[in-house]
Order: structure tokens, then C-alpha cells, then sequence
């Protein structure tokens, strides 16, 4: 899962790709069935609780033209729907309702 | 020649990004501390710009991941991240390929590194870059120290490396500076953004002025993880300038800014003996 947010957020020609088709670009890559749908369905609070290292998936979020306060309403989102991080170093330590910065 | 300049700086996209979201009576004097680091960075007449970041994925990945690695290109381009999003027009920046060939020859006489001769520039050095040679037209080396994906070089490597880098700077003819980018402690992007632990942050800025190298190296990972989040590992790329500057620090600027995700620093470094 890591490896697709790498590849498609340096990667001109992988961009070219997911436009033309998510699905297709999704087939080269190793993803569980539960990592494939959170690709899928571009949930990104799903990929952040599936433990996506938050640099990459900040940068997708970007990529998706996802603005601040939206990517961190859905990562929030995800928590509250599927639990805690469940790898990786990005672990959610602030509480649901703690707006650190306003956002 | 020799270093002629030696600093550190935050790097984090939000300073740029989200400028409209700060309050400029807070965000403002951040800006004009850039502003004096600039200045001093072109009153010292530098050759070439060593950045010394901590990348975040832009290059290199978990497949196959250095400890360190410096840029052997004659030139750069970035940001990757969304320009828009970064509020940094995608752009080439200057390299120097056989300067930065002879640094990375000197510097493995004593420590193992990777070079890369091709390079695509984060926010981790667009920020920075941003604010310190907004024009583009100073050569750069890139380096990066490992601070994302652990397993990390323990911190006295992490100053071996900037003791080699000092060497290098000192043993090629050019006029070199030298900078660190990173944060102190922060958790950025994630729903924690925002959060910063200032005593911690104080306290390792304090450590580093004094250029005390047991307490700067005395930190663990596991400890920096707790006290500082996982943005805290980038330490490293602080620890390596003042292993390369031997000098003492000021901080000419430090305050959390929630919204940048970050406390903002400015400090620089005098070039000791």
C-alpha cells in the first residue's frame, strides 16, 4: 500500500496512470483485500488506520487536491470508525474532539 | 576554502501551504527571521548551499533506504507535492555535480553514504529554499539523513556524518554553507498536527547553542518517539549541522505555530575551529 502512495506521488508516469484508470494501476501492486477498497474508494482515514506512513499519505491527499482541513477531518473520521493506527509510527495520540490546531 | 556559514531552519509545508490560515501577527516575525537568515546566508558569500533535510519519501523508500545520502546532480527539480498545495511553483534548482562528487569522496573516507544523481526536491528543502534563495541561482547539495522509516542511524553516527561533512566543506576550494532542515518535536499529518512539545523542543535548542555533543547525542529513539513524535526523529539533521559547525548557536527564532505543525526555528551556528 505504501509502496502505490511512493510511486504516485513522484511519479509523472503512475499519475498518468491512476487518471486513466485507478483500478488497473491498483493490479501492480501486493494490497490485501481490505488495503485494495481503501485505495479504491480513495478513503484516506481507512489507509491512515491501515497504518500508511502519514508523509505519504499527506502527500496523496495533496495529489487529490484534498484541502487541509478536509484531510484532517477524514483521517479523524477513520480513527472514529475503525479504531486506532494499527502500524507504523503515525499513531493518532491527541483525543477525537482535540482540535490542536484549530483544525 | 572552508564553511563559511552554518544554520538551521523548519521545513514544514505548512509555513508556506497554509500562510493564509496563520495569524501574521504570529506568522510575521517568523518570515523576517528567515528574512535576517538570508541575509546572513548572502553576506557570508557561500559558493554552493549544502541542505541537510530530512526527505519524506520523495526519493528514497523502504526497498532500499540509506542511512545517508547526498545529490550528485547538476541540477534538481521540485517540489513533488501539488504546487498549489505547497504554494511553491514547481521549479530546477542548481546543482553542482563535481563539487558534489569531491564532498562525497571526502566525506566517505570516513563514513558510508549514497550518492544519487538524480534527486526530486520536498518540502523538506523547497521550504527552506523558499525563504533562503528565492531566486534559485545558488548551487545546491542535496543530503539526507533517514528520519522515516526506521530502522534510524543511531545519533552518534549521525554526528560522525556531520563531523565528515565538515571535512569535506573544508578540504574543496569553494565557499560552502551549510543548513539543517526538520522539525523538533511535532506530529505532523496526522490529526495531531498542531500538537508540539515546547519544554522538549527548549530544552534540545539549549543543548544545541551550547554545541554539547554528549547531550545532543544522549537522546534515544524510543524516548524522542514519547517525548517529541515521530517528527522528532528529525533531530538529526540539527545534531549533523552542529557536529559540522563546531561552533556555538543562536536562535534568532522559536515559537510553536499549530497551524504550521511545527515549533519554527531559526538559529545559526558560528564556524568553529
Amino acid at each position: 500500500m505504501q509502496k502505490f502512495l511512493f510511486d504516485i506521488n513522484r511519479d509523472p508516469a503512475a499519475q498518468r496512470q491512476y487518471h486513466e484508470g485507478l483500478d488497473a494501476l491498483l493490479e501492480r501492486y501486493a494490497l490485501t483485500a481490505e488495503e485494495r477498497r481503501a485505495l479504491a474508494e480513495r478513503a484516506l482515514g481507512l489507509i491512515y488506520v491501515l497504518g500508511a506512513n502519514g508523509q505519504l499519505l499527506m502527500h496523496y491527499a495533496a495529489f487529490l487536491g484534498i484541502p487541509w482541513t478536509e484531510y484532517i477531518a477524514a483521517l479523524r473520521a477513520g480513527i472514529e470508525k475503525y479504531g486506532q493506527v494499527r502500524a507504523g509510527v503515525y499513531t493518532m495520540t491527541t483525543r477525537l474532539d482535540e482540535k490542536v490546531a484549530g483544525v | 576554502m572552508s564553511l563559511v556559514f552554518a544554520g538551521i531552519c523548519s521545513h514544514g509545508p505548512g509555513i508556506t501551504g497554509r500562510a493564509a490560515m496563520a495569524d501574521s501577527a504570529v506568522s510575521g516575525p517568523f518570515y523576517e527571521a528567515f528574512g535576517g537568515m538570508r541575509a546572513e546566508l548572502e553576506g557570508a558569500r557561500p559558493d554552493a548551499l549544502v541542505v541537510v533535510a530530512a526527505e519524506h519519501f520523495a526519493n528514497f523508500f523502504m526497498n532500499n533506504m540509506p542511512s545517508f545520502a547526498v545529490g550528485m546532480a547538476e541540477g534538481y527539480e521540485g517540489p513533488i507535492e501539488d504546487p498549489a498545495w505547497l504554494g511553491i511553483e514547481r521549479t530546477s534548482i542548481p546543482g553542482n555535480a563535481g563539487l558534489s562528487g569531491r564532498l562525497i569522496r571526502a566525506v566517505m573516507q570516513s563514513v558510508d553514504i549514497a550518492f544519487a544523481e538524480e534527486w526530486k526536491f520536498d518540502h523538506g528543502i523547497m521550504v527552506p529554499l523558499h525563504f533562503l534563495t528565492p531566486r534559485y541561482d545558488l548551487p545546491i547539495v542535496p543530503v539526507n539523513i533517514n528520519c522515516q522509516g526506521p530502522p534510524l542511524a543511531p545519533l552518534h553516527r549521525v554526528w560522525a556524518f556531520g563531523e565528515a561533512l565538515r571535512r569535506a566543506a573544508d578540504a574543496v576550494p569553494e565557499r560552502i554553507a551549510i543548513i539543517g532542515t526538520g522539525g523538533i518535536s511535532h506530529w505532523p499529518a496526522t490529526p495531531d498536527s498542531g500538537k508540539v512539545n515546547e519544554a522538549w523542543d527548549r530544552e534540545f535548542l539549549e543543548r544545541w547553542k551550547a554545541n554539547d555533543h554528549a547531550a545532543l547525542v544522549s537522546y534515544t529513539d524510543e524516548g524522542t518517539y514519547r517525548d517529541g513524535g515521530q517528527g522528532g526523529f528529525e533531530i538529526r539533521t540539527f545534531i549533523s549541522i552542529a557536529a559540522a559547525a563546531k561552533g556555538r548557536g543562536s536562535v534568532q527564532y522559536y515559537r510553536p505555530i499549530p497551524i504550521f505543525s511545527v515549533g519554527c526555528t531559526i538559529g545559526t551556528m558560528s564556524v568553529g575551529a
